[in-house]
């Protein structure tokens, strides 16, 4: 009997380890021959731990597991927690898996399972079109930087290709910061060797020997992961002296961050990897012209770059056909919170937020009725019921004063405290400025001030607020402190009677 | 060894690589239990920095500490998927059961904040030395440190 269980950050913090030990000491009672591979996860949260298991080619779910649960799985007849084929399960069924199509199905460290699924085929093809092709194809699928500004990767890599300099480094930010991501860490965790081979097709095509992936600490599994998967292919001689022993040469370090969420910025990221504090840097220079150690370097997101082996392999149009407008490609849509079904959910670019909160997601997970929604991470907008209509690129939501950022959805329901929302989004950056500017240093702090003089009651406040919420905005030297009145603003606009005002007054 | 020595080690381990003072400190966290005063002058003397440069990275982050945690470090998520899932009324649940607040230490017991764990489709979050909760309860967090100190 072959059986998955995942081993991914979310499975295990409820309770995947204990599942498969449940399931190894089953076996071993019954004198039953199991195999028990550690998957990455196949998104579906709320099903974690999700045991799937073999029959006849096919492999069935059962979930969420207990150890409890486990003995079942060995006696005929229906096991209360089956799922039947869990590729059919409609949450699955419905995505459009390109980065994430090996996440869940393989297991993670092996080189073999990697090989079988199109492994390494996307480098092998850059290594025969060269640089420049493989930037014209990255170009070509319009794939623009998930890590939230939305920059197109082919424009990036171009500039960086064509700067003259001895030393070029590729950095993948994986500071994943943001409250309701985990795109980032799950696939890190789940299929750490198609990163490893995004880079090394940045590598190769811009002309960068050394690359360095910096994680957050929070993600002591992801770093464990990335590390042995790092061994692995330079043991197979897929990367290090030369990539696949015929291309130039390219390694991998990882570097792990020290919890500074302004860190992700990646000015702070380039800082802090020079072992600096982690202020941002104003621009210019662009970090793809003087980067780490001065160098010319590529910074992409985790998801960038993991996007690449499938564009090179089934070609950078077919990557385009899918999408809306300038967004192009897929998106891996994190939906999280306060969700009956919080997980990952790739698509197409353009679903509708609507369709994402009730279809996908299916509504609150506290049955109650739904409030809100913060697309974009702590610096992103809350998008109320009238919003249901965008269609998720980024283009739609930066009409509406919001933004997609990274692509985090986390959903409240209608016990949710808007005024403590907008205060903990003052709160938090506060707590995470990097200092450099006043307007975000001073300006969070009196923010939080203010809310409290709002929350008393106090109706001069609010005309103060939104003064320092423009002052915030318009003079900070980044988006830590020119978003933070996103989420601010957004919550007086749409629940203007929790700040005590009228909806007159909001508007 | 003595602390020295291991210090020493530590700074013979990453002599020559580039940008080195995050992986350094990180290992004498690890060592220590945090990074004492005393290690700022051989770390800056070793990087050619100056003992207020390292001084000045040290109080940038989160991570280091200047005094060891407890025994157990419990992190707690304060981000908003967590809030979303009832993760403020759990944290003050906890903090009353404990007769702590969030970043004290008592006993053998850290209570910390952290800023998203990445299981915020399994929310509430909470870390437990290195053991990662999802759908937290402070029941389940309360028997986890019971667990590790037996
Ligand atoms: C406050 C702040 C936090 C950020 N956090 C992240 C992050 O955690 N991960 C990330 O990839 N990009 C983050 N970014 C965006 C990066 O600065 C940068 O645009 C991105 O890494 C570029 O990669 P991409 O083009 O592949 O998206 C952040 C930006 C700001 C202003
Ligand atoms: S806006 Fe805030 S985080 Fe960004 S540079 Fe200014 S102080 Fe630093
Ligand atoms: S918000 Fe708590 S784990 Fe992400």
């Amino acid at each position: 009997m072959k059986v998955w269980v995942p081993c991914d950050a979310a499975a295990v913090a409820c309770g995947a380890d204990e599942v498969a030990a449940a399931l190894a000491s089953a076996a071993g009672l019954r004198g039953e021959e199991v195999e028990i591979v550690r998957n990455g996860t196949r998104g579906m949260i709320w099903l974690e731990p999700l045991v799937e298991i073999e029959r006849d080619g096919v492999r069935h779910g059962f979930g969420p597991m207990t150890p409890e649960d486990v003995p079942a799985l060995f006696e005929d007849g229906d096991h209360p927690k089956a799922l039947g084929p869990v590729e059919e399960i409609p949450f699955f069924a419905k995505q459009t898996r390109l980065t994430f199509a090996r996440c869940g199905r393989t297991d993670p460290l092996s080189l073999a399972d990697y090989e079988a699924d199109e492994g390494w085929q996307g480098l092998k093809r850059a290594l025969e079109l060269g640089g420049a092709q493989t930037i014209e194809e990255v170009t070509t699928s319009g794939l623009r930087g998930r890590g939230g500004a939305g920059f197109p990767t082919g424009i990036k890599w171009k500039t960086v290709a064509g700067a003259d300099a001895p030393q070029k480094y590729i950095v993948c930010n994986a500071d994943e910061g943001d409250s309701g991501s985990f795109a980032d860490r799950m696939l890190m965790e789940g299929d750490p060797f198609c990163l490893i081979e995004g880079m090394a097709i940045a590598g190769l095509a811009v002309g960068a020997t050394k690359g360095f992936i910096y994680i957050r600490s929070e993600y002591p599994h992801a770093i464990r992961t990335l590390n042995a998967a790092i061994k692995a292919a330079r043991a197979a001689g897929i990367i290090g002296d030369s990539l696949m022993g015929q291309g130039p040469a390219f390694d991998l370090e990882v570097r792990v961050g020290a919890g500074a969420y302004i860190c992700g910025e990646e000015t702070s990221l380039l800082n802090s990897l020079e072992g600096k504090r982690g202020m941002v840097r104003a621009k210019p220079p662009l970090p793809a012209l003087e980067g780490a150690f001065g160098r010319p370097t590529v910074v992409n997101n985790v998801l960038s770059l993991a996007a690449v082996p499938w564009i090179l392999v089934h070609g950078g149009a077919a990557y385009a056909e899918f999408g809306l407008g300038r967004s192009r490609g897929t998106i891996p849509i994190q939906i999280a919170g306060n969700v009956k079904h919080g997980g990952l959910f790739e698509t197409g670019f353009g679903m509708s937020l609507g369709t994402l909160v009730n279809e996908i997601g299916g509504g609150t997970a506290s049955g109650r009725p739904f409030k809100a929604v913060q697309v974009g991470g702590p610096l992103g907008a809350y998008h109320g019921p009238d919003d249901f209509d965008l269609p998720v690129c980024y283009e739609a939501f930066a009409d509406q004063g919001g933004l997609v950022g990274h692509a985090g959805f986390v959903v409240h329901d209608d016990s949710a405290d808007m005024l403590a929302l907008a205060r903990y989004a003052m709160e938090f950056c506060a707590i995470e400025s990097c200092g450099k500017c006043t307007p975000c240093r001073i300006g969070a702090v009196r923010g939080i001030e203010t809310l409290d003089r709002v929350a008393a009651g106090d109706p001069a406040a609010i005309e103060l607020l939104h003064e320092l919420c423009e002052v915030m905005e318009k003079g900070s030297l980044c988006a830590m402190g020119g978003f933070t009145p996103y989420p601010v603003r957004s919550a007086i606009r749409l629940f203007p009677q929790e700040f005590s005002l009228s909806q007159e007054a909001a508007e | 060894m003595t602390e020295d020595d291991r210090l020493a080690a530590i700074l013979a381990d990453h002599a020559g690589r580039e940008g080195a003072l995050l992986p350094i400190l990180h290992d004498v966290q690890a060592a220590y239990g945090c990074v004492p005063a005393d290690c700022y002058q051989p770390i800056a003397d070793a990087l050619r920095l100056s003992r207020a440069e390292v001084a000045g990275v040290v109080s940038f982050y989160h991570d280091f500490r200047d005094a060891p945690a407890g025994k157990h470090v419990i992190k707690l998520c304060r981000a908003e998927a967590c809030q979303s899932m009832g993760g403020a009324e759990m944290i003050a649940r906890l903090e009353r059961a404990l007769g702590m607040k969030v970043g004290e230490t008592k006993g053998d017991v850290t209570l910390e904040a952290v800023y998203c764990l990445g299981l915020c489709a399994c929310a509430p979050a909470a870390m437990v030395g290195d053991q990662l909760v999802g759908r937290a309860t402070p029941e389940r967090i309360e028997a986890l440190v019971a667990e590790v100190s037996a």
